[in-house]
């Protein structure tokens, strides 16, 4: 399974391509590519979006499901869904825990 | 310190409005970002995991109150209210939109600061003992010097494009503070028989995947061929530096590849035909650039002493600190403070605005408006008269910034690491948190004495890793973090690149095998006097492997 994430241009944030075609803040709402097919879309929709001068540094990331959730396999990715792993207060982490206070 | 003349003034400010203007027709679509990355790369603009990244100029680690107060500001407006104190003397933000950026740059110009070549194939910042111009074995101030450098490098259009980055760094005292023997070239101070100033020249060294003692290709070198023999270095590694491979670019590979001998010659060789050129300085042009750094002027403040004794006797914490956290300044009545950015279980280099700001107010009120940041992540300040020692204290303990632990084995290197660099393969930072956490004991923390850890989360060895102590090593193995340890790295005067000791240790093992190296040297040193790095050299690894990998080391 994958995901395509990327950068966003004129912040840096980092964001994950949606099933809507937005480029999402949040990983849970990214697009996940179960097949070849999937994958070349999330690919083609990437390259159109870097020319378009929307985002940088595009990427297809692995990922799983772990206990219901999506989880990248590289802890590398792990980090940049979340946040510096030393500053829960800052990031995505920290928005996340505003977002859903339950 | 240096101070910007209008030439200065308004080359920085054309800079921004060039980059102003780049990153406009970046967001309009007109640059692409093949077109636009070196562009940002040459204005210190990374992408990084989270976010941009601005690396900011500290030229030879030297700040004004003014200039601290500023990044205060930018930490504050622009970033996350924090900032990272490099081990290259820079500061960078982890946090800046790009559309931010110019502004950034803008306010920066206003207090003489910039991010020009923090990044790029060139030569990068000049970095200096941290207690230039203050430290009582000086031989004389090496930050002239790196200014002198500073100007002729900035911009130079012949080594602009060079194979690969290149760093310098300056020392004057005999005891080398800014681990010369480790950069491209390093530059040691000297005065020769005459007394005539001059640089012990050494070339080639390096950390990162191939680390490297560089090699003294002149013994003495008079200080007015300084530019003119650094531009022959740099002329030979421009045409010869291997430009197919990045990873064999820098000058260390050339060196070791041509051989010292026959580097050194065709440098000679170069050096001749130079020598007499516009590029030898002449001695009004030194003394105008040593104007600059004259020392403040030090009233007398004999009553340090009985001051010092008074307040000693009814804090401990500060008679700890002052154990640790000064050296000896030329002048009997002051000292050099290490502020240590190294709280127990604290981001090592990190700082707050506020934390910024308070240092500004205690640099301005005590030390003659200067501060410094040391490569090992503190800040100093480089003149406080010793009568004002507890007043300094005080208020670091009120800012959380008194810890007394400089040069003991939570006083540790880190890199971002994995936390935020897209180069990294594992977490630096937490495993300092840990180890610092593990050792927060002040009397143990002195018991075991001088000990340098340096972590780095990749090869590229940012953090230093090759010349700790201890040295670790981040790496990827099978997706999960592993760390490799090094013995017996030192970056001083008698520079060493430590040993791979053994298989790493996974996350959750790193912090016990520090403590089973620390124990391991406890147990077998000869007395207190005999420091980690001493009893290493003596001993050699068997003892640690032995400690540390017990039946397996058998085994083998």
């Amino acid at each position: 399974m994958k995901l395509l994430t990327a950068n966003r241009l004129i912040d840096g944030e980092v964001v994950w391509l949606a099933a809507d075609g937005r480029w999402a803040e949040d990983i849970t709402e990214a697009e996940i590519a179960r097949d070849e097919e999937a994958i070349e879309r999330l690919e083609k929709t990437g390259r159109e979006a870097a020319a378009r001068n929307e985002v940088v540094d595009v990427n297809l990331i692995d990922v799983e499901f772990v206990d219901g959730a999506i989880h990248p396999i590289r802890l590398r990715e792990r980090i940049r869904a979340a946040g510096p792993s030393i500053h829960p207060d800052l990031g995505k982490q920290a928005r996340r825990r505003v977002l859903a206070p339950v | 310190m240096y101070r910007y003349d209008e030439f200065d003034h308004a080359f920085v400010k054309a800079r921004v409005a060039e980059f102003r203007d780049q990153v406009e027709r970046r967001l309009s679509g007109e640059l692409t970002e093949d077109q636009f990355k070196p562009l940002r790369l040459m204005n210190g603009v990374y992408l990084q995991l989270h976010a941009y990244m601005l690396r900011i100029a500290i030229p030879y680690g030297t700040l004004s109150s003014r200039q601290m107060r500023m990044l205060g500001h930018i930490a504050r407006t622009y970033d996350k209210g924090y900032g990272h104190f490099t081990t290259r003397q820079n500061l960078q933000f982890h946090w800046p939109a790009l559309k931010d950026i110019p502004q950034i740059l803008e306010d920066l110009a206003t207090v003489e600061m910039h991010a020009i070549q923090t990044s790029g194939n060139c030569i990068r910042n000049v970095t200096a003992d941290h207690f230039a111009g203050a430290a009582a074995d000086e031989v004389a101030d090496p930050r002239p010097y790196a200014e002198i450098l500073r100007q002729w490098s900035s911009l130079h259009p012949e080594f602009s494009y060079l194979p690969r980055k290149f760093k310098i760094a300056v020392t004057g005292a005999e005891r080398d503070r800014a681990a010369v023997q480790v950069h491209d070239i390093g530059l040691h101070l000297r005065k020769d028989a005459s007394g005539r100033l001059g640089f012990t020249v050494y070339v080639g060294g390096g950390l990162g995947r191939t680390p490297m003692i560089g090699k003294k290709i002149r013994d003495f070198l008079p200080e007015e061929d300084l530019l003119s023999y650094t531009t022959a270095i740099l002329r030979v590694y421009n045409l010869h530096g291997r430009r197919d491979n990045k990873y064999k670019a820098r000058i260390k590979i050339l060196v070791h590849e041509t051989g010292t001998e026959e580097l050194a010659a065709q440098v000679e060789k170069e050096f001749e035909a130079l020598k007499e050129s516009e590029l030898k300085l002449p001695e009004a042009d030194i003394q105008a650039i040593d104007a600059y750094f004259a020392p403040p002027a030090l009233p007398a403040r004999p009553e340090g002493d009985a001051a010092l004794k008074a307040a000693t006797a009814t804090d401990s914490g500060f008679a700890d600190w002052l154990r640790r956290n000064l050296n000896t300044h030329k002048n009997p009545d002051y000292a050099s403070v290490t502020i240590s950015l190294k709280g127990i279980g604290e981001v090592p280099g990190d700082a707050s605005a506020d934390q910024m700001d308070a240092v500004a107010d205690l640099a301005e009120r005590y030390g003659f408006d200067e501060i410094r940041v040391s490569h090992e992540q503190n800040l100093i300040l480089p003149h406080v008269a010793r009568a004002d020692l507890k007043a300094v204290f005080d208020r670091l303990v009120e800012i959380g910034l008194a810890t007394s632990n400089a040069g003991l084995v939570t006083d540790i290197i880190a890199c971002p690491g994995l936390d935020y660099c897209a180069l990294a393969n594992a977490r630096s930072i937490p495993v300092a948190q840990q180890i610092s956490t593990r050792f927060a004991s002040q009397a143990r923390q002195e018991e075991i004495g001088d000990l340098k850890i340096k972590i780095s989360g990749c090869i590229n060895a940012c953090g230093h890793h090759h010349v700790g102590h201890i040295g670790i090593l981040g790496v990827e193995k099978k997706g999960a973090e592993l760390y490799q340890v090094t013995l017996g790295g030192s970056g001083d005067e008698n520079t060493s690149i430590g040993e791979i000791v053994g298989r790493g240790f996974g996350p959750d093992e790193i912090v016990d095998a520090v403590d089973t190296i620390v124990e391991t040297y406890l147990a077998h040193r000869q007395d207190k006097n005999e420091p980690f790095l001493a009893a290493y050299r003596r001993l050699g690894s068997a003892p640690f492997k032995e400690a540390l990998y017990g039946r397996e080391a058998k085994a083998a």
